[in-house]
């Protein structure tokens, strides 16, 4: 009897080519290749590689790092949601209730928020080495537009989960985050409103920030992350490229099975034991139950809004928490546009120049954002020596201009002094700025005491 | 005058229609997620008692209307919303200083609202106060933003 089936495999064997049709493990490069092109696996990787790109100090991984914490926030947030109720009357209780009767849930509360902070940081130091390495330039100049609103979104997602737990670190941080959009001319208290459900931080505001924690903006990165590594894709990974060296013309490649994968895995693999390790040891902070009657001294912001809150110490609100901001933004998308002198893909810091230049803007930003800020603390009011002017021009536009006018000096004193290209002056300035921004952070968390006053870290 | 080709017509015709639901699935999600008004809560008005309760230089918190009944030396009343002007903390009053003072970021009010320190832009926002027959009530329904003091904010027996 002859079957329509010619092939000779047994049952078992079609059962199991049927699911995987390639041979992923094979020791010829165009099987391994075949597997890379039959499978989903395509849409993250070519089937082969530059074998140079593989170099982690390249990358560091950050870009996949942020994909396996989205992974991880996403498996610990719907373990979450089983045992959370959005309503002032338990949210607090539920939280409790995670630290002493739920199995493991303190370990799974611990997992998802250092897991979200992580992925705030990774997303931050991922742009960086995006910059540093010069890989924004064309034609990835939109790609890094979608990297910065994905920046937004996982900062909007850490904003609304640090509601959530309904404690007093939750209320009053939301309390002082949500009042900034007070500033916003026009259309500022009505969006205000909106989002609060009412004139101030109630149960409204927790069903809200529970709906956008949890649907909302997570939907709204995987969409977006999904164009953001289609468009890497489309556009080929930059290779790394030493100091001096021409941009290369032909590049020894390696499949991506099993360079690339395997090298993934393990990084993986190591990343989830330290996060495991760090979770199972340091809890995540849980303070009383919100009191809507009193403000806790100090009343911080999240960590991550700490830069933003100690601007707010030095300049009208106006100016800190909307005009400076709009800048920081808008300058930080619209850089890969502007016109550049080098070609400098590929390169850590651009250039030998770059790099003293780099050196320079960090230092004079460590050095000069402290001092500034004392200055600000204790020497100079200008509101009091401007009595004539309103606060809104003489703590806002003044010192605004004053340091506008210091950075172009900055960087005209290095065109002039090293006879530096523009690529390395901006990213000294870049530099520069950065630093200002993480050195504000740091006196935000570390140096501000009761009544936002300054002092050391161990009287804090 | 060039007549408009039927193609053109239903490109238009299209574009705004295409628009027109765009707008209005705008409009029913705002309304959908607006707030919503709760009587008995704040957002109503409190009747908090009689004139003579409130001796005068006395500051009276009422944490439910979120406002502190104040009744100035000369006997005047004001509602002082305790949401801090800067960035929405709640303001204590301090007895022994005889001031508002912020602990978010160290702000300082008068006790009639006005700034005495920074980085509060304004005066603490007020409530509308109204007396009749001896009693006192506020109204937490609109909160009243002013720019500086005025004795016209005060409300007299």
């Amino acid at each position: 009897m002859t079957t329509l089936d010619p092939r000779p495999e047994s049952l078992p064997q079609r059962v199991a080519e049927s699911i995987q049709r390639d041979k992923p493990f094979s020791e010829d490069e165009r099987d391994r290749m075949k597997a890379v092109m039959n499978s989903l696996l395509l849409h993250i990787h070519a089937s082969k590689v530059p074998a140079r790109s593989l170099k982690f100090t390249y990358t560091f991984g950050l870009g996949g790092l942020s994909l396996l914490l989205i992974m991880m926030l996403i498996v610990t947030g719907i373990m979450l949601m089983f045992v959370y109720t959005p309503s002032p009357d338990s949210a607090y209780t539920d939280m409790l209730a995670l630290q002493s009767t739920v199995a493991f849930g303190q370990l799974i509360r611990n997992l998802h928020h250092w897991s979200g902070n992580l992925l705030l940081v990774v997303v931050f130091l991922h742009m960086l080495r995006v910059f540093y390495t010069g890989a924004f330039r064309h034609p990835r100049e939109f790609n890094w537009v979608i990297g910065v609103g994905l920046l937004l979104l996982v900062v909007m997602a850490n904003f609304t989960g640090y509601l959530l737990p309904w404690d007093q670190l939750a209320y009053w941080a939301v309390t002082v985050g949500t009042s900034l959009l007070d500033y916003v001319p026009v259309v500022g208290e009505q969006i205000s409103l909106l989002i609060l459900g009412g004139p101030e931080v109630s149960g409204a505001t927790l069903r809200n920030f529970y709906g956008l924690h949890l649907a909302i903006v997570p939907m709204m990165i995987l969409m977006i992350v999904s164009v953001h590594i289609f468009r890497v894709r489309r556009d080929v990974g930059t290779v790394p490229r030493n100091l001096d060296e021409e941009p290369l013309k032909r590049l020894e490649k390696v499949t991506t099975l099993p360079h690339l994968v395997s090298r993934e895995a393990v990084f993986a693999i190591v990343m989830i034991g330290l996060i495991l390790l760090w979770s199972t040891w340091v809890n995540a902070p849980l303070e009383e139950a919100a009191n809507p009657d009193h403000s806790p001294n100090p009343a911080k912001a999240a960590w991550y809004f700490m830069g933003l809150q100690e601007l707010l110490l030095h300049f009208h609100p106006f100016f800190a928490a909307i005009v400076i901001p709009a800048l920081a933004l808008g300058g930080l998308m619209m850089l890969p546009y502007l016109r550049t002198d080098m070609d400098t893909e590929g390169v850590w810091f651009r250039s030998r120049m770059g790099r003293k230049l780099a050196w320079i803007g960090f230092f004079t930003g460590l050095i000069a954002t402290p001092l500034l800020v004392l200055l600000d603390e204790y020497v100079v009011n200008l509101p009091d020596l401007l009595p004539s002017l309103p606060t809104i021009i003489s703590n806002g536009w003044v010192p605004l201009a004053g340091i506008l006018l210091l950075l172009i000096l900055y960087a005209g004193m290095l065109k002039r002094v090293f006879h530096a290209a523009s690529c390395e002056v901006r990213q000294s300035v870049f530099t520069l700025l950065l630093t200002g921004f993480i050195v504000l952070t740091i006196i935000g968390i570390a140096f501000r005491g009761e009544g936002m006053a300054l002092m050391w870290p161990w009287e804090v | 005058m060039s007549e408009m080709k039927r193609r053109d017509f239903l490109k238009v015709v299209w574009g705004a229609a295409g628009l027109a639901v765009l707008g209005e699935a705008g409009w029913v999600g705002l309304q959908f997620f607006s707030p919503q008004v709760v009587d008995g809560e704040f957002g109503g008005v409190f009747k908090v008692g009689a004139v003579d309760d409130f001796p005068p230089g006395s500051v009276t918190p009422f944490n439910a209307g979120r406002f502190y009944l104040v009744r100035l030396e000369d006997g005047g009343f004001l509602a002082l919303y305790r949401k801090c002007t800067h960035l929405g903390c709640a303001v204590p009053w301090n007895q022994a200083e005889g001031r508002f003072i912020c602990p978010c970021h160290a702000s300082e009010f008068e006790m009639d609202g006005q700034v005495r320190n920074p980085p509060a832009p304004r005066p603490l926002d007020r409530f509308v106060v109204t007396i009749a027959d001896g009693q006192v009530s506020v109204d937490t329904g609109t909160t009243i933003t002013r720019d500086h003091t005025s004795p016209d904010d005060v409300v007299y027996a």
